[in-house]
């Protein structure tokens, strides 16, 4: 049997997913609405930086960023390949959907560790 | 009440005609008639034409399966009244070739089913006269669910992503392996899983839920296939990072 | 299809149905289903968003200022409050879903499917508290 690589895609998929579903609501909400409509007051610009700089933190935040993509790009792949019925474009959409995911991936990865 | 009800029922008679049309009958209307009561009236007294399946008409057989107003259903489990006033639209199932009326072409489901091996693999059968294969309810409990399956082919018909890609070898046939896979006196776990991580297989599938939300006998296809894809990811996560483990 | 060639003989002229392109408008559970994988859209743009401000908070006081500002922006409210709701309808078909692949054993008996996704939820009430926390006591 030829070795699959599915199942590689879809425990990224799955893991984005669940970590993704846990942790977006709440930080999309207080830092793209709660904050800027005024609602809360905003943490000042240092005390976000020490947070931020945590080696936690930032891990977590890796993490957050790398697997939502990864989640991203293969249910996006599959929603076009469904929905528009581009089976003939298949092998182009998963080059761009997994390729802008891994590369926005590197990219978080220098962002959080030159921090 | 109303004293008749009407069925737009698709006729596809390939002598005459190169698409299928709709006829209209119109039927007594009676409280305790299923739609399948209601086509064998048509078939019986007022056009001897229209051809159909049905053989037990007690949700056993799996063979009256038929899209009524857009939704597969088995016809002798679904009564008219849920339908009221009507008319009924009364269609083959989809996603299968029509072979004549409300008749489909099943071989394709035929031979996806047989591939997954639904029945039980030994390693190595025990003699005879060691006695036969024990298990305890809780042993069954895991697999019932599942060995509940008819083969009547609603969920195909109601996935989409069979319809995309008939190639994909579908919810009930999956259900089917996950039986025989949870079955513990069954020892073709492996063999199962690796069938169905090929290019068709579990992986197909985007849980549209479709399967589970049709099946006259709540198998949950869906529920078995995503029970697959985390059984293939943890072995692929497993091959990869413990390459030793391998047999 | 089939590829015996005893069994397609006999039926030359089988009718097939093709599926709309649309076929996701055509059943409410469909559309729902399109809208469930549409989420990922949602959240791939709060992960870069979410980098942005990254991006801002590293490159000093005032980039980060001036992201703040960017947020206060109708438009970027607007792209929230819509990603917001995509968000909300992904995390909870997400938690509803898990039961169906998750499957744990306490002993012989199998734990039931309301209490994994119960405990999913639980983890996601206990993770938005102390985020919340963390931006109230900062």
């Amino acid at each position: 049997m030829k070795k699959n690589i599915d199942p590689f895609w879809w425990g990224l998929f799955g893991a984005g997913g669940a970590i993704s579903a846990i942790s977006i609501p709440v930080l999309l909400f207080l830092n793209g609405l709660a904050i800027p409509l005024g609602w809360l007051e905003p943490p000042a610009y240092e005390d976000f930086f020490t947070l931020v700089k945590h080696p936690l933190t930032r891990l977590f935040l890796f993490a957050l960023i790398s697997l939502s993509l990864l989640h991203w790009a293969h249910r996006f792949r599959f929603t076009l390949y469904d929905g528009l019925q581009v089976k003939h474009l298949n092998e182009l959409i998963a080059i761009l959907c997994y390729g802008t995911a891994i590369a926005v991936t590197f990219v978080a990865g220098y962002i959080l560790w030159r921090f | 009440m109303p004293e008749k009800i009407s069925l737009e029922v698709l006729r596809y008679r390939p002598e005459e005609e190169a698409e299928p049309v709709y006829q209209s009958y119109e039927v007594p209307f009676r409280k305790d008639w299923v739609i399948l009561d209601a086509i064998n009236y048509i078939k019986d007294n007022i056009d001897g034409t229209l051809s159909y399946r049905w053989s037990c008409r007690m949700g056993v057989c799996g063979s009256c399966g038929m899209m009524v107003n857009g939704t597969p259903v088995l016809t002798c489990a679904t009564f008219l009244e849920k339908y009221l006033p009507g008319p009924i639209r009364v269609e083959p199932l989809d996603n299968f070739p029509v072979v004549r009326d409300l008749v489909i072409e099943m071989t394709d489901f035929m031979e996806k089913l047989k591939r997954v091996q639904p029945w039980i693999v030994r390693e190595e059968e025990k003699p005879l006269s060691e006695g036969e294969y024990l298990q305890t309810p809780v042993e069954l409990e895991d697999y019932k669910q599942f060995s509940m399956c008819i083969n009547c082919m609603l969920c195909y018909s109601a996935c989409p992503v069979y319809g995309l890609e008939p190639t994909f070898i579908g919810p009930a046939a999956i259900a089917i392996a996950q039986r025989y896979n949870l079955d513990n006196r069954d020892q073709g776990n492996q063999q199962r899983l690796e069938i169905l991580s090929e290019d068709d297989g579990i992986f197909e599938c985007t849980l549209v839920g479709e399967c589970s939300a049709v099946c006259p006998k709540d198998v949950d296809p869906a529920g078995a296939i995503q029970r697959f894809k985390v059984a293939a990811t943890a072995n692929w996560w497993k091959s990869l990072l413990m390459p030793w483990g391998n047999k | 299809m089939s590829l015996n060639p005893n069994y397609t003989k006999y039926h030359p002229k089988w009718y097939r149905k093709r599926i709309p392109i649309f076929w996701w408008m055509q059943k409410w559970a469909y559309t729902k289903f399109i809208l469930r994988e549409l989420t990922s859209l949602a959240v791939a743009f709060y992960a870069v968003v979410l980098l942005l401000q990254i991006r801002a908070l590293a490159q000093g006081p005032e980039a980060y200022a001036n992201f703040l500002n960017w947020l206060k922006t109708p438009v970027s409210i607007v792209l929230h409050g819509v990603a917001l709701l995509f968000v909300l309808f992904h995390s909870i078909t997400w938690f509803n879903l898990s039961p169906k692949a998750l499957v744990f054993r306490l002993g012989k008996k199998r734990i039931p499917d309301a209490l994994i996704a119960g405990s999913n939820y639980a983890a996601w009430v206990v993770f938005s508290a102390a985020i919340v926390w963390m931006i109230l006591t900062i």
